[in-house]
């Protein structure tokens, strides 16, 4: 199997899958107050300094969560929620074009059912956001800014946002910052404190944990109103009986995943820009989406997003799906039926190029055969994509 | 062969895939999405039922170890067969949606990707059979389906293939068990798939609005009652009418016509729908022509009874006539003739006589 999708889901590092397998058995309710909870707590907490340390932020700022979509709405609801409780005006979203469905619905749903509004910040044909879009957009009204929320790099495309420059805009306004991080912990350099954001999000499946374990770095003293009501186990902000086995398991994979992360960066670049010139070769009509490969640090080092003009994606990923190659037609949550990517939409691009559109993206896993299987099934397989592309239209 | 099997999520499809799966085929499973698609964000527009029926589908791909996805066909879906449904009846027609769908979507849009893509053959779980080329009639005569099949021409044919037309439901459903599919004891579906509640005529009046008009009686041509649209009737209609005048003798009345531009539908007695002859457009023929005039059967609604006819063509429509006065044909509905249990061709009904 050619596994070319990495950005949805990545395989766990075996130090990590040891680490797990070893407490799966093992009980202990952390917040139990005798012997078995005082070692699980042990290990939420050690497994907590261990990922703040990797991350830049300090252990009192890393709540666990079930994973991204649960950080991403605690994110975006809690703080909307607590900046409105301290002064009502506030109730203004300031979100890029480009978020995952866990922000953009957690948005959408506040402006449905809570009285938000959200304000769109347009990104350019690259999916990159200026600081100056984010300051006019503040200008509209600074009083009345709840939020800012900008992901860190794009889950489709990989472009990577000047995180540092727009916290420090927000900021200038005293607007705390949100950003989604799921795609760029392990893959490039991330450091919670240096980037000056407010909150975090993280999950472990990206970078080599498991599933259903991620973090929401929130700030000391970051107000955020709690969603999911409990025993109030991670600082009141976010409840429920802590998965001792999994937090063993993401801590691992989070630091692993960082050490590593300059070399194996270095190595999924070359590989990615190998995989990019061949497809060149391969398909010269190819476009590819997101920043230019050569400007290094605007991208993710394993992300390559093309479109196929005359194809529809889903039709090329089921033809490279029968030759054993797993990628995706962008982000995988809609219910299996493929739908023009707002990313693509938002980067100026029309239906036709989204809809024709497919990402690889690499990991540790991810070997040069990798990318030759690729090679020596892209081309037949574009050619048959067009010669069925316009029978549903 | 490569075959794509089109799995609806229900048993008869279920099972024809497995079929597929153990003639030694490389089958692909595909669901058709027929809903229209939310546009940039998820609100929840695609009914539970489909989403349900979607993921029924999957796990009888999963059991059948064969992959699986979902085709998003509900752009042409929309067009060609749920604006057409609209467009008769507002056209004071009674069309068969399965009919269209089969003739646009399942064995046009569909297999024109399918073949696209590399495969061989498109399979579905209708009740027919393909004997010596020729499409037959199905062993299970309630569950016979070459009436919705008999738009098919031999191209399309030719890249067809129906695995349960020769068993019997019954022994369908002990199969998909034996599979293990969960779906072997699902309920058939019956309604119009896109009317989830089966209501047609409100369905139709959300559509097309309000258009009242007179029901009108055809021997007197006093006004009888009144309708709030003419889509609401079909022709042989007999329950419904809200009539207000009593016919003399008290005899039931029936819808004999329907005339959408005046907003009228004409009723009166159940003789007046005896029909001797009907003219029907676009003749499509499953396979060779046949040497005209063509002796045989007609068969003019799903699931109806045949009748003796001699059908011609003039002036590129069908023209068929009836020794035994078939009662109550609509026009918009299917005239499908028979060479014994063997499709010859289709019409669509235009009028009658």
């Amino acid at each position: 199997m050619v596994y070319l999708d990495h950005a949805a889901t990545t395989p766990m590092l075996p130090q990590a899958a040891e680490a797990m397998t070893a407490l799966l058995a093992q009980p202990g309710n952390a917040s139990s107050l005798h012997a078995a909870g005082r070692r699980a707590r042990r290990i939420v907490e050690e497994s907590r300094e261990t990922i703040a340390a990797a991350i830049g932020a300090r252990p009192s700022e890393v709540v666990f969560t079930s994973g991204g979509t649960e950080s991403d709405n605690l994110a975006i609801k809690g703080l909307l929620w607590a900046r409105r409780q301290s002064d009502s005006r506030r109730a203004r979203l300031l979100l890029s074009a480009v978020e995952h469905h866990a922000v953009l619905d957690s948005a959408l749903w506040l402006t449905e059912h809570d009285g938000a509004a959200i304000t769109w910040l347009p990104v350019d044909g690259a999916g990159r956001l200026t600081p100056d879009v984010l300051r006019a957009a503040i200008e509209e009204n600074p009083d009345d800014v709840a939020l800012v929320s900008v992901m860190w790099a794009n889950n489709e495309v990989g472009t990577v946002q000047p995180i540092e420059d727009l916290a420090a805009v927000a900021h200038s306004y005293g607007v705390p910052m949100h950003t989604d991080a799921v795609q760029a912990v392990g893959q490039i350099a991330v450091d919670f404190a240096a980037s000056g954001v407010d909150a975090m999000t993280v999950t472990g499946h990206k970078f080599g944990g498991p599933l259903g374990a991620g973090v929401l770095l929130l700030g000391r003293d970051v107000d955020c109103t709690p969603v999911l009501h409990g025993g109030g186990q991670e600082r009141d902000v976010r409840s429920g009986t802590l998965d001792v086995a999994a937090i063993a398991g993401l801590a691992v994979a989070a630091e692993v995943a960082v050490k590593e992360q300059p070399v194996r960066a270095d190595r999924l670049r070359a590989l990615r820009d190998d995989l990019v010139a061949r497809m060149r070769a391969e398909v010269p009509d190819a476009l590819l989406n997101g920043v230019p490969v050569d400007d290094a640090g605007a991208r993710l080092p394993g992300n390559a997003h093309f479109s196929f003009p005359g194809c529809e994606g889903d039709a090329l990923l089921m033809l490279l799906d029968a030759r054993g190659i797993e990628c995706s037609t962008g982000s995988a949550c809609s219910a299996g039926v493929a739908r023009p990517s707002h990313v693509l939409l938002a980067m100026g691009h029309d239906e036709e190029r989204a809809r024709g559109s497919l990402r690889f993206t690499l990991g540790h896993t991810s070997t040069k055969d990798d990318v030759d299987a690729l090679m020596s099934a892209i081309a037949p397989a574009v050619e048959r994509a067009r010669s069925a592309a316009t029978a549903l239209r | 062969m490569k075959v794509l099997a089109a799995m609806s999520g229900g048993v008869d499809s279920a099972v024809a895939a497995a079929r597929a799966v153990a003639a030694g085929h490389d089958v692909t499973g595909v669901h058709l999405a027929l809903s229209p698609s939310p546009a940039s964000y998820r609100e929840g527009a695609r009914g539970c039922c489909s989403l349900e029926d979607s993921r029924d589908a999957r796990r009888a791909a999963d059991m059948l170890d064969i992959p699986f996805y979902v085709w998003d066909v509900a752009e042409r879906f929309g067009r060609d067969v749920v604006d057409d449904f609209v467009a008769e009846y507002a056209a004071g027609r009674t069309p068969n949606p399965c009919v269209r769908c089969n003739e646009r979507i399942k064995f046009s849009a569909v297999l024109d990707r399918a073949v696209g893509l590399g495969f061989d053959a498109v399979c579905t779980g209708h009740y027919a059979r393909i004997v010596d080329g020729r499409l037959t009639r199905a062993v299970d005569p309630a569950k016979d389906q070459s009436y919705v099949l008999a738009v098919l021409r031999p191209e399309q044919l030719g890249r067809a293939m129906f695995p349960v037309g020769d068993s019997r439901k019954s022994d369908v459903r002990v199969e998909a068990e034996r599979w293990g599919l969960g779906v072997a004891a699902k309920p058939d579906s019956h309604d119009i798939c896109f009317i989830p509640h089966g209501d047609t005529r409100s369905w139709l009046q959300e559509r097309l609005g309000e258009q009242p008009g007179d029901i009108v009686d055809a021997e007197t041509g006093a006004v009888v009652g009144a309708h709030s649209g003419t889509y609401a009737f079909t022709v042989g209609q007999r329950r419904g009418l809200g009539l207000s005048v009593p016919a003399p003798g008290g005899r039931p009345r029936y819808v004999l016509d329907i005339s959408p531009v005046a907003r009228t539908v004409t009723v009166g007695n159940v003789e007046d729908l005896d029909v001797a002859e009907l003219v029907a457009d676009t003749p499509t023929w499953c396979g060779p022509q046949p040497s005209l005039p063509f002796t045989g059967h007609a068969q003019l609604r799903a699931h109806g009874e045949v009748h003796d006819c001699v059908a011609d063509v003039v002036d590129e429509a069908l023209l068929v006539t009836f020794a035994d006065r078939p009662r109550g044909v609509a026009p918009g509905q299917t005239v499908v003739l028979y060479d014994g249990d063997a499709v010859v061709g289709s019409a669509t009904i235009r009028s009658t006589s």
